[in-house]
């Protein structure tokens, strides 16, 4: 007998602790972005809803109008505009229920407002005069993250934690294409499915981070096929189209709600303003691009999907838009106004009880004061 | 809820059942990190906690400290009590952003309206034996972060003490836990009630007449060992334990020094941008009229952590802190 033969056969078999994995086929995006307006969808879309989310994109496209004007007039310290994103910014808002938590990036201060959050205080971070301006626990929306992609493990962790607690709550994250090329994301999305934490992540691919096109950002086949490496399904949707944004948000939503884990959707879109109001576009885009992305305008293929059925008149047409320039018109006035500031609120909430050295600084900043009210004062006389 | 048969008598054990204790208490507590669920740490400081709370309480996370934190940051905004353990010091630093960004602004980002009490547990500094990566003194990086308080034990009392403490405070506490003190006994009796140490204040750990030393976490021990020694040289060294590198307890330093004339900082970290230069300064600003002799640092080199085999040579030790405490210009006395 051989050694060969004492051994026994030779039966090739896979490594001992493989195991078959889920099927990945369910968890692939459409090859094409998911349309409602204009296509045989839109006839089951909920009129109301359509209407509303018209009313809104109205409202967001001339919010966004004015935050630009206020940043030119000085008022704001800079604005990154979500114009042409509207749908998506509308939607996100709308698709969640009262006791559901939203997570915002920097520019997605249109999805606060529309959630409920004075525009006063959404804008607070961009006008200066503090960090977040609103409570985030009175309308159940995340301080704006300026550092890309780290308020996504936030929404994975307040997910868990509420389904831990075993409160019917969701979590809405929004990011942006260039976020997901940040570890968070990928440690955001990891957590989620491990934890099938009800979150649902909304990727805005807008074409751009400031200047980068997405063809340097990724070479994956769609920033919604990065969904299935880690076990959740991805969906791709027409950004610009309310009705199937909102559709696709709905869905995740309910999804995760059912205990169905987390969703990741990316929504095809077009940032038609510059980064913020100190970029310049003009650097790393043409116009021929941008006008592509006016003719699927987001508040125009609403308008034509309403009107065309017969579901909005030109009456309804300006009565938005007259409500839109009331919005507009309040919010310039408020932001005309100078905002009252305390320097003592610089060492108020460092701490829950301020420390003995910052006592003494502000003790410091206090009696500095003093000195400049005495000289302005001494000069007034 | 079963009371285990733990007789705590190390450092690892007192923390373990502080934490044991803050989450019977507080059903808000959860502690999470890598690999401290079935098998209870690396360390073994969570040994137990999953098995008598449940993995949703003591979980084991993927291995990401963004993710973990950045979790942890979520499940606080919801009202829990995050206790994250951060595997080894050098580890901690993935989650880096998280901490400066996140962790220790959102309360003042939202002018107090949201507090995120996220304990933040970091096995620290060397003389373990560690290879690369497993030694680092990190402490600086977070005293250099407003918003969060850094907290150091160094005897077992204190491990739990004020284990309790950050885990009961509304703040972000970093937590740094020296690790080689962690099979380190005391006469601490885990069957009396226990005291929860406020954060903040130093003690003093040894009285003496002729000097200060001012150390704390793996430091205390040896500058007790020095103090020891320093007997025989004819001065008496007073040892003071800070405790809390945030917020700094200027008064119980100053008050000692202010008796002694005389002061040493002493910690393993480098000591360029390291904390004895801070504490030297405040000391000197404070005490200056007080002082015989300029405030001295006994620090780790300003190098990488060294390779296990010569780690010795980096560490503080007793001679090297001797050689200081002789350079405190004792001649004008004589």
């Amino acid at each position: 007998m051989t050694v060969m033969e004492q051994r026994g056969a030779y039966r090739p078999s896979p490594p001992p602790a493989w195991q078959p994995r889920t099927d990945p086929a369910p968890l692939l995006p459409d090859a094409e972005p998911y349309r409602v307006l204009g296509t045989e969808a839109a006839a089951k879309a909920d009129p109301e809803l359509l209407r509303r989310l018209y009313a809104h994109v109205v409202r967001g496209r001339r919010y966004n109008a004015q935050a630009t004007a206020l940043t030119k007039q000085g008022r704001l310290a800079v604005y990154p505009s979500s114009t042409g994103q509207e749908a998506c910014e509308v939607a996100a808002a709308l698709v969640l229920q009262e006791r559901d938590w939203l997570f915002p990036s920097y520019r997605d201060t249109l999805a606060a407002v529309a959630r409920g959050v004075d525009p006063v205080e959404a804008l607070t971070l961009l006008r200066g005069d503090w960090h977040t301006g609103y409570d985030p626990y009175e309308h159940r929306v995340a301080p704006l993250s300026t550092p890309l992609a780290t308020q996504l493990p936030h929404a994975v962790g307040l997910a868990h934690a509420a389904r831990l607690k075993g409160d019917d709550v969701v979590a809405l994250a929004m990011v942006g294409d260039g976020g997901t090329s940040e570890g968070d994301f990928h440690e955001a999305l990891n957590f989620a499915a491990v934890w099938q934490a009800p979150v649902v992540f909304l990727v805005q691919n807008n074409g751009f981070a400031i200047s980068v096109p997405l063809a340097k950002q990724t070479a994956a086949p769609s920033l919604a096929h990065k969904a299935v490496g880690y076990g959740m399904p991805g969906r791709l949707v027409d950004g610009n189209d309310a009705a199937a944004v909102h559709e696709v948000l709905a869905d995740a939503v309910r999804h995760a709600r059912a205990g169905g884990g987390p969703t990741l959707v990316e929504a095809v879109t077009y940032r038609i303003d510059a980064h913020t109001n100190a970029d310049d576009a003009t650097r790393y885009r043409g116009d021929a691009e941008v006008e592509a992305w006016r003719d699927h305008d987001p508040v125009q293929l609403l308008e034509r999907e309403l009107t065309g059925r017969g579901l909005l008149d030109e009456a309804g047409v300006a009565a938005a838009r007259e409500d839109a320039e009331a919005m507009a018109a309040r919010l310039r006035e408020r932001m005309n106004q100078d905002p009252q500031l305390d320097p003592a609120d610089l060492f108020a909430h460092v701490y829950a009880e301020p420390t003995p050295q910052l006592r003494e600084q502000r003790a410091l900043l206090e009696a500095e004061l003093a000195a400049e009210n005495e000289s302005r004062e001494g000069t007034a006389r | 809820m079963t009371t285990v048969a733990l007789k705590p008598a190390t450092m690892a054990q007192a923390l373990t059942r502080a934490m044991r204790d803050a989450m019977a208490a507080d059903p808000a507590v959860h502690v999470m990190g890598e690999d401290v669920g079935t098998l209870g740490g690396v360390f073994r400081v969570t040994d137990g906690l999953a098995k008598e709370f449940g993995e949703d309480r003591c979980t084991d996370t993927p291995l990401a400290e963004a993710g973990i934190l950045g979790a942890a940051v979520g499940m606080a905004m919801y009202g829990l009590r995050p206790v994250v353990e951060m595997q080894f010091d050098a580890f901690a630093y993935p989650a880096f952003e998280q901490l400066v960004s996140h962790v220790a602004k959102t309360r003042n980002r939202t002018r107090g309206k949201m507090s995120l009490p996220i304990t933040i547990r970091v096995p620290y500094g060397g003389g373990i034996g560690g290879v690369e990566h497993h030694s680092d003194s990190s402490e600086a990086y977070y005293m250099a972060t407003p918003g969060l308080h850094v907290v150091t034990p160094a005897t077992v009392a204190d491990a739990y003490g004020l284990l309790r403490a950050a885990i009961a405070s509304d703040d972000p506490v970093v937590f740094l836990e020296p690790k080689r003190l962690y099979w380190s006994k005391d006469s601490w009796n885990p069957e009396e009630p226990q005291t929860v140490e406020p954060i903040g204040r130093a003690v003093v750990r040894r009285t003496g007449r002729s000097a200060t030393l001012i150390t704390y976490g793996p430091s205390v021990p040896v500058c007790l060992e020095a103090a020891e020694a320093a007997r025989a040289e004819g001065w008496d060294l007073e040892v003071v334990d800070l405790r809390s590198l945030v917020p700094f307890d200027d008064e119980t330093v100053c008050a000692s020094v202010r008796r002694t004339g005389r002061a040493v900082v002493v910690h393993e970290s480098g000591g360029y941008g390291g904390p004895g230069g801070e504490i030297a300064a405040r000391v000197t600003e404070r005490c200056f009229h007080h002082l015989e002799a300029p405030v001295l640092r006994v620090a780790g080199f300003d190098i990488p952590y060294p390779p296990p085999m010569l780690e010795r040579h980096h560490l503080p030790g007793v001679d090297r802190i001797l050689d200081a405490v002789a350079r405190l210009q004792w001649e004008a006395e004589s």
